[in-house]
């Protein structure tokens, strides 16, 4: 590997991320998958590094699921997205940040459509006109969540309590990165790095003291595919994709994967528990899985939050083994408290994946 | 383990690399023409067989290159030895002395096993 | 005293031409922008179809450049009509008054990194089509250990409108063809393949090379075009390839992939064209007045081309232009003084 070349193409796509002043919108799943990765995102751009952030409650769906599963027409999802433009610019606000990498995606075709198709834009309007009684100016500045945080990465590494080093060995920990397919697959030019070795994540892991795994695989789709998951028939099909993802980087033994799209982290982390459900394989040490990440997630643990609080037991995959690579502390009976110390139901354990 | 009403789906991947060709070594030995093919498809679009059935010799030569002899080997069962393709052959592949010496091979791989 | 003609690009096809003009009567004053002339072919190792040195060319034509006056290191800084005459200014501070320009400016070799998915310098096994030749010519000692299995990438940059060249490079494939040959014979016990889309072995002998390729060498040819290459831990390459014959995805894992970067105009030749008020091709290659008749004639008065400004073209169909460019140019000129 020659990491010059990497920097070449690294210096190649770099996006213009304004600063401060952002409309921010959240995912449909993330809450759910996730719950504390929105959260943590807005406590670092507005506590931490004291960045004016704004959302709404009106904000729906970006119907990108129902769009993208051929359930809703084109033409439909535009006009949602144009009620989204509307909601920003009665804010006040141009900088445009989505939380969703399959809103990123659509936000970003369709605003690219418009461009090209100006007539496309103007039938919109109106649709949105007659439906909501609003006008909308599409957003100067779109970007991903995740590349405002890179954007901050180094301030970021500048508060960080811990590093991806593991704690013992003092060597950087081994990160495979996972993009979503719609960060810049389809538009390489408006993703930082690129389509083929983006950055976005890359440069998060190098800035907190990681090592990034470039293993063969690394640019296959985690296999969540809309029609491909929501479908049962087709869910094997899913499956397998993850597993082919997992038997390219076992060789090179990741500590951990961070990931900046709402499916993907959900279905590299679940999909390890059914693999070793169905053939007793696991991909991390002494039969755990591989702990999987968002970049929020991430951000928060070198940032010194309790592993808790960041809803890191809502992982299927044990993130413990991680945390004790790190060095970061945590309390494992408070692992299944809810707020104000409630005790939730512990859940149960698999059989072929250990879970602490 | 449990049945989840789903598994993994085998992956249609050819592994070019980890195919080992023994018998495709061979078969060069026997009737060094098997490597001269270009694929046009002559023997295939004037097959007496292959209007009725799967055969298609073009197809046979690639799979045995591939590694996936399994899939086509029975299709050669079809052949009349018609000597048609023969005919056609542009680069002058002696097809029928080719199928014989797939069958011989093949075959003799199948008995050592 | 002779009349003055300046040919602009040493190589095979500036310097043949020179030769002709030479030989005709005329002083050819031969502009070349790298330190030595011979272009392209001064790095080639061998030549398809026969593998003969490329050197056995060129080191004659360049060991017989007495009466051309040529200058390497040199550019063009200007040119501009004056009444029936060009006026080249050079970077060397001269300048000439001619009454025809031969363009002889060639090509650029597609920049294989512009193909991020091959990994070319980022991958150390992943080398060009020019790696190969240097290293054949050098005849240093592979930098990998190991070699078992080897893979050739046609059409790199060619025939791919996303790279910006629809066009096909031409030469490419029976050039893929003679290295896998002559890799077979540094490697013997190694596996070769050869990822194509089509083999156009349209030239005398090529299909014969394809022939032995397929019969001696025992290279194997997958028709699909590489999709994407990636490293394994211990720096060996995957390489993904649909096998379009038997429809199947496939992957193979090779210690060494040689791209072959085909043929972009050279990076001089828009500029040029504004200089002296042509036009290019969508392809970005000079346009002649007709691709049939008169591809060494371009829309103005005294400006000529031959070799690949025009195009893709292999050696001796370049040599061939140079000449029948040598005779346009002197056909011209003596009609102007008639």
């Amino acid at each position: 590997m020659i990491y010059q070349g990497k920097q070449k193409i690294w210096s190649e796509y770099q996006k213009e991320i304004p600063t401060d002043h952002w409309f921010y919108v959240r995912s449909c799943i993330r809450q759910t998958f996730f719950p504390a990765s929105e959260k943590m995102f807005l406590e670092i751009l507005r506590n931490r590094l004291g960045k004016d952030v704004y959302e709404t409650p009106s904000h729906t769906t970006c119907g990108g699921i129902a769009y993208h599963s051929e359930a809703i027409p084109q033409e439909t999802v535009m006009t949602i997205i144009a009620r989204q433009f509307a909601l920003m610019t009665e804010a006040g606000y141009e900088n445009y940040v989505c939380s969703c990498i399959t809103s990123f995606g659509l936000y970003t075709e369709v605003m690219e459509d418009w461009r090209e198709f100006p007539e496309l834009e103007a039938k919109i309007r109106e649709n949105l006109w007659k439906a909501t009684k609003r006008e909308f100016k599409t957003p100067k500045y779109l970007a991903h969540a995740s590349d405002l945080v890179y954007k901050f990465r180094n301030e970021i590494a500048e508060q960080a309590k811990f590093r991806l080093v593991n704690r013992e060995t003092g060597r950087p920990l081994r990160v495979v990165e996972h993009i979503g397919c719609h960060y810049a697959k389809m538009f390489p030019s408006k993703g930082v790095g690129g389509a083929e070795y983006p950055y976005v994540l890359a440069g998060m892991v190098e800035s907190w003291g990681g090592e990034v795994v470039d293993y063969p695989e690394r640019r296959h789709c985690c296999g969540f595919g809309f029609r491909q998951y929501l479908v049962k028939a087709n869910r094997g099909y899913s499956l397998s994709n993850t597993h082919k993802k997992f038997e390219s980087m076992e060789p090179f033994k990741p500590d951990m994967i961070i990931t900046n799209c709402p499916g993907c982290p959900y279905f590299l982390d679940r999909w390890q528990y059914v693999i070793a459900e169905q053939t007793g394989k696991t991909y991390g040490e002494n039969g755990y899985g591989i702990p999987v990440f968002t970049y929020e997630e991430v951000a928060g643990l070198v940032l010194g939050y309790d592993p808790w609080d960041l809803g890191l037991q809502t992982h299927q995959v044990a993130v413990e083994p991680l945390l004790d690579k790190m060095g970061v502390p945590y309390k494992p009976e408070d692992k299944y408290k809810g707020l104000n110390g409630k005790r939730l139901q512990r859940p149960e354990f698999p059989m072929n994946i250990k879970c602490c | 383990m449990i049945d989840f009403g789903y598994g993994l789906t085998p992956s249609s991947t050819l592994k070019i690399e980890d195919v080992r060709l023994p018998a495709f070594g061979e078969l060069l030995r026997r009737e060094p023409d098997a490597a001269k093919c270009i694929a046009c498809g002559s023997c295939a679009a004037s097959c007496s067989a292959g209007v009725f059935t799967e055969m298609n010799l073009r197809r046979v030569i690639l799979s045995l290159q591939r590694g996936r002899e399994k899939e086509t080997l029975p299709l050669l069962r079809h052949c009349m030895l018609c000597g048609k393709c023969q005919l056609v052959c542009p680069r002058g592949v002696n097809t029928r002395h080719l199928i014989l010496s797939i069958g011989k091979v093949y075959q003799l791989e199948e008995d050592k096993r | 005293m002779s009349q003055n003609v300046v040919v602009i690009g040493g190589g095979p096809a500036g310097i043949e031409a020179s030769r002709k003009l030479r030989d005709l009567g005329y002083t050819p004053i031969l502009i070349e922008k790298e330190p030595v002339l011979g272009g392209h072919l001064a790095r080639w190792d061998r030549l398809f179809p026969d593998g003969v040195d490329a050197s056995t060319f060129l080191d004659p034509m360049i060991a017989d450049l007495d009466g051309i006056k040529y200058f390497t290191d040199t550019e063009v800084a200007s040119i501009n009509r004056l009444k029936d005459t060009w006026v080249v200014k050079l970077s060397n501070g001269l300048s000439a008054q001619v009454r025809a320009i031969l363009l002889t400016t060639g090509f650029d070799l597609f920049k294989a990194e512009k193909k991020e998915e091959y990994g070319y310098g980022i991958y150390e096994r992943v080398i060009t089509n020019a790696d190969l030749e240097a290293w054949f010519k050098s005849g240093a000692a592979p930098q990998f250990d190991d070699v078992k299995v080897i893979g050739f990438v046609h059409c790199v940059g060619s025939r791919d409108e996303k790279a910006g060249n629809r066009q096909c490079s031409k030469v490419c494939c029976v050039t893929a063809v003679k290295q896998a040959c002559e890799i077979k014979e540094k490697f013997p016990d190694a596996t070769v393949y050869c990822f194509y889309m089509d083999l156009r072995m349209f030239g005398r002998k090529y299909e014969d090379l394809y022939l032995k390729a397929q019969k001696e060498y025992g290279i194997r040819f997958v028709r699909g075009r590489v999709s994407e290459v990636s490293e394994d831990l211990d720096g060996h390459l995957f390489v993904k390839a649909e096998d379009t014959l038997f429809g199947k995805p496939m992957k193979l894992k090779a210690d060494l992939l040689v791209l072959m970067s085909g043929m972009t105009p050279a990076a001089s030749t828009q500029q040029l064209a504004r200089m002296v008020n042509i036009q290019t091709g969508d392809d970005g290659f000079f346009l002649p007045k007709s691709l049939i008749v008169s591809p060494f004639t371009s829309s103005r008065e005294g400006i000529f081309f031959a070799g690949a400004a025009t195009g893709p073209k292999t050696l001796p169909e370049t040599l061939s232009e140079a000449s029948a460019a040598a005779l346009a140019i002197d056909h011209y000129l003596k009609t102007l003084q008639r």
